[in-house]
């Protein structure tokens, strides 16, 4: 049935669909929802929610339920974020599959609530000490905080590695319409978890090598399984992208205000399109390319002072020209806003016919 | 004697040959006369004993024990250091039927772990925490531990350990005795037979209780590290003895049953139940809604905290959604709604929601007269405001838009439910503009009002809020120039 869910909510709903039965966390807003719901329904469903004592703390239940074979959860934001980077580090060097949400909120420091894209850095290129990456989910609307949480599950357990949904405070705080289908993949077995049987008693969770040369063929073996997502796990929307003049690029939220900036700069007379990446991690650079390949600019637009954006120009490798608007502070850029500065950087005047 | 080759003799709980270490399998990495290798020994006894091998699950730190899964044929797990009490909660809570032992130093416990010991104590996990306290960090070369007694020379203390800057040495056995939850807590100490054959005592003692799923049990043992204290193994076991013993004295300090608790048991549900998903086979009713022939519309409500804001949003969201529409809600959060002041956007649409922000809604609901002034001027041009007072305050128009003045708060008042203002509200937009049937508020207020009464009066509400509408002096007259 269609529901008007929080995107939040539909996080731990989507979770619990994937088979997730263990969340671990510590409560910040505008995380704080996705942990009052698990606490609700995991427990319902005969899994386990534990408010941790920290952000620290929850990240390393994290490693131990993963350790443990199980799909775990956790969630926060910016602060909480930074917490657990150690812990994310820890995560990816021991190949431990597990989904961590980012609600994101204005930084650095305290900051503020309001939602914010500066986490970017932190969690897209590492944050943590360390050759690892962590695989990086955008959702942009409330069904896709369902939708990409059970992709964040599948893509851990296929990669052994965390997962993270990267999102921000409107997505997870706004309602939308939520359509759940029973999900009955099956869940991959995990021969390598130490749970306590005679089966698993020769496992062995660790990411200590002392020996340079077997941690150089651990990180080797990890770059290989990072290439591999890198070539199959890009994902990308396109959206009046048919021979743009101008392609907008935004990705959360900020993709929901330049489908409506696209739609304002075609009343303008320009052929405006945008292309939204899902995954950011890996980026779909030859997808963002290849969209981007007879157009005069690329106008880049961000809840940061310019993150994603490194990532752009990495993609066109200075083919095309590439211009960037962001908002930062918890301040969401409005449609018209980005508009008039796409018209004024391509040196129109702005008609609003009002 | 007998005690001498209890602590010689190899379990079967170690590995024959420590082929996970890089060279030297067949002896262990710790120096001679370390309390480690002591303590391992007393807990693969205790395990074979027992009969435990196969449940165990060993958390190794950060430390000199780091590698202790070179040696325990069990299953085993390395955590960052300090967290192995978190990551022992989660391998416990996952595996109930598991025995996990958690195996810290010093600074991985009462340094950089402190916090989780703590809160992993005092929820009672029913797992069990040996701590080897050595006075000094021992991996990385003998700076100074949270248990290094006052006057103790290290790395880091240069003139011994200055109560004045460093502070003096913590008592973790004790501080975790003053916690309800744990059910066994003893310190124990590695100076002598005698002392040895009491912490063999204790480590069995421990996995006993966590085999009988008991509840959090916890053993301090005092552990001679003579690299560090640069003594020989003799030396060192004296100095355990005769330093560490006075500061850090030996005993029970906690033995008891846990109180049967009253918890509360969480109902069981399928997750079909409790996502509403329809059973299977079942045709998913409502894949494609039929799009009904409605006007989409965007709308902005704002007032003050209380006065129902976010809900009103959220039913005419909720009756979008129930005519097939796209919808949006989008609300303010956290401290602004703390400080008094509320407002959310609601899209309706009949294709998908671009930005869910609405920048000129057609519809601006203000609650309170600083709404009113702060969003009246984004209205789209021949939009609609309703504002809930009698008149405009005086000298205030809204040029581009059509004002209804609906004294909602009033009307609810009036009604005897001074919380329905909202409905009042929702009556009179609904009436204004069509957008949607006045009967699907209904039906959607019946899922969130279970009170038939203050149903009845929200009825009432929408009822009076469309009337008001109905009865108005034609808006231009109200926008007072
Ligand atoms: C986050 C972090 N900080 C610091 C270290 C470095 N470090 C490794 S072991 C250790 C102290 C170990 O001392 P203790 O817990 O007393 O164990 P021992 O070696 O004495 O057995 C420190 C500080 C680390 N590995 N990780
Ligand atoms: S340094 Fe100390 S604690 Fe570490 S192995 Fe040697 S004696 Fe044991």
């Amino acid at each position: 049935m269609r529901q008007l869910c929080k995107g939040n909510v539909a996080v731990v709903k989507g979770a619990l669909l994937a088979g997730c039965r263990a969340y671990y966390g510590y409560p910040i807003t505008p995380a704080s929802e996705i942990a009052e719901a698990a606490a609700e329904l995991l427990p319902q469903a005969g899994g386990t929610f534990l408010q941790a004592e920290s952000e620290v703390a929850a990240i390393n239940m994290v490693y131990g339920a993963a350790a443990a074979g199980l799909r775990v959860l956790t969630a926060s934001s910016g602060p909480g974020i930074s917490l657990m980077q150690e812990g994310l580090s820890y995560l990816a060097g021991a190949e431990l599959p597990c989904v961590i949400v980012d609600v994101g909120r204005g930084g650095p420091g305290l900051g503020n609530i309001a939602p914010e894209q500066g986490d970017y850095f932190a969690l897209v290129k590492g944050g943590g000490h360390g050759n690892y990456r962590n695989l990086v989910l955008a959702p942009a609307s409330v069904q896709e905080m369902a939708d990409l949480t059970m992709l964040a599950f599948d893509l851990a357990d296929r990669y052994r590695n965390p997962a993270v949904v990267l999102t921000d405070g409107y997505i997870g705080q706004m309602m939308e319409p939520l359509e759940l289908r029973a999900h009955d993949v099956p869940q991959p077995e995990k021969p390598w978890a130490v749970c306590g049987t005679p089966e698993t008693r020769q496992n062995l969770i660790t990411s200590i090598y002392m020996e340079p040369d077997v941690l150089e063929a651990h990180v080797r073996k990890l770059e290989a399984k990072y290439r591999q997502a890198a070539q199959a796990e890009a994902r990308y929307e396109l959206y009046c992208a048919d021979e743009p003049e101008v392609l907008l690029v935004g990705y959360g939220i900020v993709s929901r205000v330049l489908r409506s900036a696209v739609d304002l700069a075609r009343a303008q007379g320009v052929r405006a399109g945008l292309f939204r990446p899902i995954t950011l991690w890996p980026f779909p650079s030859q997808a963002l390319a290849r969209a981007a390949r007879r157009c005069q600019s690329v106008f880049v637009v961000e809840m940061s002072t310019g993150q994603m954006v490194e990532d752009v120009r990495l993609a066109l490798d200075g083919r095309v020209d590439v211009e960037f608007f962001g908002r930062v502070g918890g301040n969401v850029p409005l449609a018209e806003e980005v508009c008039q500065e796409l018209l004024v950087r391509m040196g129109m005047t702005v008609d609003w016919g009002v | 004697m007998s005690d001498y080759r209890v602590i010689e003799a190899k379990s079967s709980v170690f590995f024959d040959r420590y082929e996970r270490k890089p060279e030297l399998q067949q002896q262990t990495h710790y120096c001679p006369g370390c309390g480690h290798g002591v303590v391992h020994k007393l807990i693969a006894e205790a395990i074979e004993d027992l009969g435990l091998q196969d449940r165990t699950i060993l958390v190794s730190p950060v430390g000199c024990s780091v590698f202790a899964y070179y040696y325990f044929n069990t299953g085993n797990v390395q955590a960052a250091h300090g967290r192995t009490p978190a990551v022992a909660t989660a391998l416990k809570r996952s595996h109930p039927e598991s025995i996990v032992i958690g195996y810290q130093g010093d600074g991985d416990l009462a340094a950089i772990g402190m916090s989780e010991i703590v809160h992993a104590a005092n929820r009672g996990e029913k797992f069990t925490i040996f701590f080897v306290n050595n006075a000094i960090y021992g991996m990385t070369g003998g700076q100074m531990a949270p248990t290094t007694l006052v006057g103790q020379m290290s790395t880091t203390t240069p003139w011994g350990r200055r109560p004045s800057n460093e502070g003096f040495p913590l008592h973790m056995a004790e501080l975790l005795a003053t916690l309800e939850a744990p059910v066994y807590i003893e310190r124990v100490a590695l100076c002598d037979n005698k002392n040895i054959m009491r912490t063999r005592k204790a480590v069995r003692k421990a996995l006993e209780l966590q085999r009988d799923a008991a509840g959090f049990s916890f053993v301090e043992i005092l552990s001679p590290c003579p690299t560090i204290w640069k003594m020989t193994p003799a030396e060192a076991r004296n100095w355990v003895a005769e330093k560490m013993l006075p500061v850090f004295p030996l005993g029970v300090l906690r033995d008891r049953k846990l109180p049967p608790s009253g918890n509360a048991v969480p109902p069981q549900h399928s997750v079909a139940e409790l996502l509403e998903l329809a059973a299977p086979g079942e045709a998913p009713s409502t894949l494609q809604p039929p799009r009904a022939p409605l006007p989409g519309l965007a709308v902005n409500i704002a007032g003050f905290g209380g006065q129902g804001i976010l809900l009103l949003g959220q039913v005419l969201a909720e009756m979008g959604l129930r005519a097939g529409q796209e919808v949006s809600w989008l609300p303010s959060y956290g401290p602004e709604m703390r400080s008094g002041s509320a407002h959310c956007h609601v899209c309706l649409a009949n294709e998908r929601v671009g930005s869910p922000l609405v920048e000129h809604p057609q519809v601006l609901v203000a609650m309170n007269e600083p709404s009113l002034r702060k969003f009246a001027a984004q209205v789209a041009a021949d939009g609609l405001v309703l504002y809930n007072r009698d008149a405009l305050p005086a000298g205030f128009s809204v040029p581009q838009a059509r004002v209804y003045c609906v004294p909602a708060s009033e009307i609810a008042d009036r009604l005897g439910a001074a919380k329905t203002a909202n409905m009042v509200m929702l009556g009179a937009l609904l009436e204004l503009t069509h957008a949607l049937p006045a009967e699907t508020a209904l039906a959607v207020l019946q899922t969130k009002v279970r009170n038939p009464a203050l149903l009845e009066i929200n009825r009432h509400a929408l009822d009076a809020g469309a009337e008001r509408i109905r009865k108005a002096v034609p808006p231009a007259i109200l926008t007072t120039a």
